[in-house]
């Protein structure tokens, strides 16, 4: 009995946001106002992090939005380098961010802010971007420009009691070029070129190198990361998606990395996306990462101060990871309910298996079978959950 | 390079003359399935935006995926 309004509304919702397609060859429109509640879990690496949020988007007029969002990090735990020099962690870090769009004729306009804050770091970030429909609006063209102040400390105390070092500041740049592309009637094509430029404090003062010390009983000792004060780095992704003969579509994505520290990285990603009955829509998704290391980088350096710049954080090491996951959207209330006209809850998890190359788990330390810098390499695999309800209005 | 200036001009200018001419290949009312919800690139931005802190804070990389966020991930 549930069935039939529900394909309704979700019949009306496809027309009406086909009929909303049309008109953007006239003028672009905003999307939809909306209220989504999310909850997510990552268990992995001897963390767990849990967090919430909270994002009410709403036109003001036809052609304005202002979008609010709050995002809480609560972590416990602590990674497998953590684990070595310091007690484990209790944390969080509270995120907000507001967002203002303008439509005018075909381009949007968008401006944000994002202040997140932890007790050891800092970050305030603004961004502005325009997005311009062309050629019969079968091309979207976007230019983005972020700009990005850290404030990096280090909490020498404990959880409970925090002592707080800042130990610097960061800057970071960000210019982004975005093309998306309507092929053919069932495909459509987008690319993605982000270049990031960094100064300042770069490094992790969680994170140490280690080094051999035939004075030391463990064979190694540990010392401070030196990064260098800079950092480029350029992003070119490539994706396509395509409707399949029946009703389902299937997304494909390649992402090339390469920066000034000697990281290079390839990311492909597949992804499947299958409506059943206007009800339910379900998603898996399949992401292979892989990247080599930075040239600062070493698990284990020869001796005290060997280079320059030294660094041992897991993730300049070499590594890949592959990450299975899966999503499923149900849509419920087809009748609407007071303000809201329809809503969808989804439920998502992944599965990401990390495999270090030449980071190595120093937990084995005084395990007579392994020398300093023959320990086994370190993995490890992360669960991460997602629970969110959306109310559209 | 002043001779090359002009040139350039003149390209950028035929370039633009070009793509005025162009007619959309697929008609606004061909475009229902573009307009599916599954054929959207990305759903649900906190979700995706979640999903992208997650890697750039246990990854090397960074970028180009469109979504934006703070913060260390340092532990």
């Amino acid at each position: 009995m549930m069935r039939a309004p529900v394909h309704r509304t979700v019949g009306r919702l496809a027309v009406v946001t086909a009929l909303l397609l049309v008109r953007a060859t006239s003028a672009d429109v905003l999307p939809d106002d909306r209220a989504d509640l999310f909850y997510s879990k990552y268990s992995g690496g001897g963390m767990d992090i849990t967090g919430e949020s909270v994002l009410v988007r709403k036109k003001i007029t036809e052609d304005f939005a202002l979008e609010a969002n709050y995002f809480i990090d609560k972590v416990s735990g602590a990674s497998i380098d953590v684990l070595s020099q310091a007690s484990q962690i209790k944390d969080e870090r509270k995120q907000k961010s507001g967002t203002a769009e303008y439509v005018h004729d075909k381009t949007t306009y968008t401006l944000s802010f994002i202040n997140s804050v932890e007790r050891d770091y800092k970050s305030d970030t603004t961004s502005f971007s325009l997005s311009q429909d062309m050629f019969g609006d079968l091309t979207t063209m976007t230019v983005g420009f972020a700009r990005t102040n850290d404030g990096v400390g280090e909490n020498n105390g404990t959880a409970l009691v925090p002592i707080i070092a800042w130990l610097g500041h960061a800057e970071t740049r960000s210019y982004d070029l975005g093309l998306s592309q309507i092929l053919t009637k069932n495909w459509i094509a987008g690319l993605n070129v982000n270049v990031i430029t960094d100064e300042g404090f770069l490094a992790n003062p969680y994170r140490s190198i280690r080094y051999f010390d035939p004075s030391n009983p463990k064979g190694y000792s540990l010392g401070s990361q030196v990064y260098p004060d800079t950092r480029t780095s350029t992003a070119i992704q490539g994706q396509a998606k395509y409707y399949l003969p029946y009703r389902a579509a299937v997304t494909g994505s390649y992402r090339y990395f390469t920066d000034t520290w000697g990281i290079r990285a390839n990311t492909l990603e597949l992804d499947y996306t299958h409506p059943i009955s206007n009800i339910w829509i379900l998603e898996g998704r399949l992401r292979y990462y892989k990247q080599n290391s930075a040239t600062f980088y070493s698990d284990i350096f020869p001796y005290a101060d060997y280079q320059n710049f030294e660094a041992r954080d897991q993730d300049l090491a070499a590594s890949e990871n592959i990450t299975i996951g899966g999503k499923a959207t149900y849509a419920f209330l087809p009748n609407g309910w007071k303000m809201f006209k329809r809503s969808t809850v989804t439920l998502d998890i992944s599965r990401i298996s990390f495999h270090y190359l030449d980071f190595r788990n120093i937990k084995y330390y005084g395990v007579p079978q392994y020398l300093p810098g023959d320990e086994p390499l370190y993995q490890f695999n992360a669960t991460v959950y997602q629970l969110y309800m959306s109310m559209f209005f | 390079m002043s001779c090359f200036r002009p040139l350039l001009l003149a390209g950028a200018m035929l370039l633009c003359a070009g793509c005025s001419s162009i007619q959309p290949w697929v008609k606004p009312y061909e475009r229902d399935r573009l307009a599916d919800p599954i054929m959207a690139w990305d759903r649900d931005a906190i979700s995706a935006a979640y999903l992208d802190h997650i890697r750039e804070t246990r990854e090397g990389s960074r970028g180009a995926t469109g979504s934006a966020g703070g913060g260390c991930g340092c532990n």
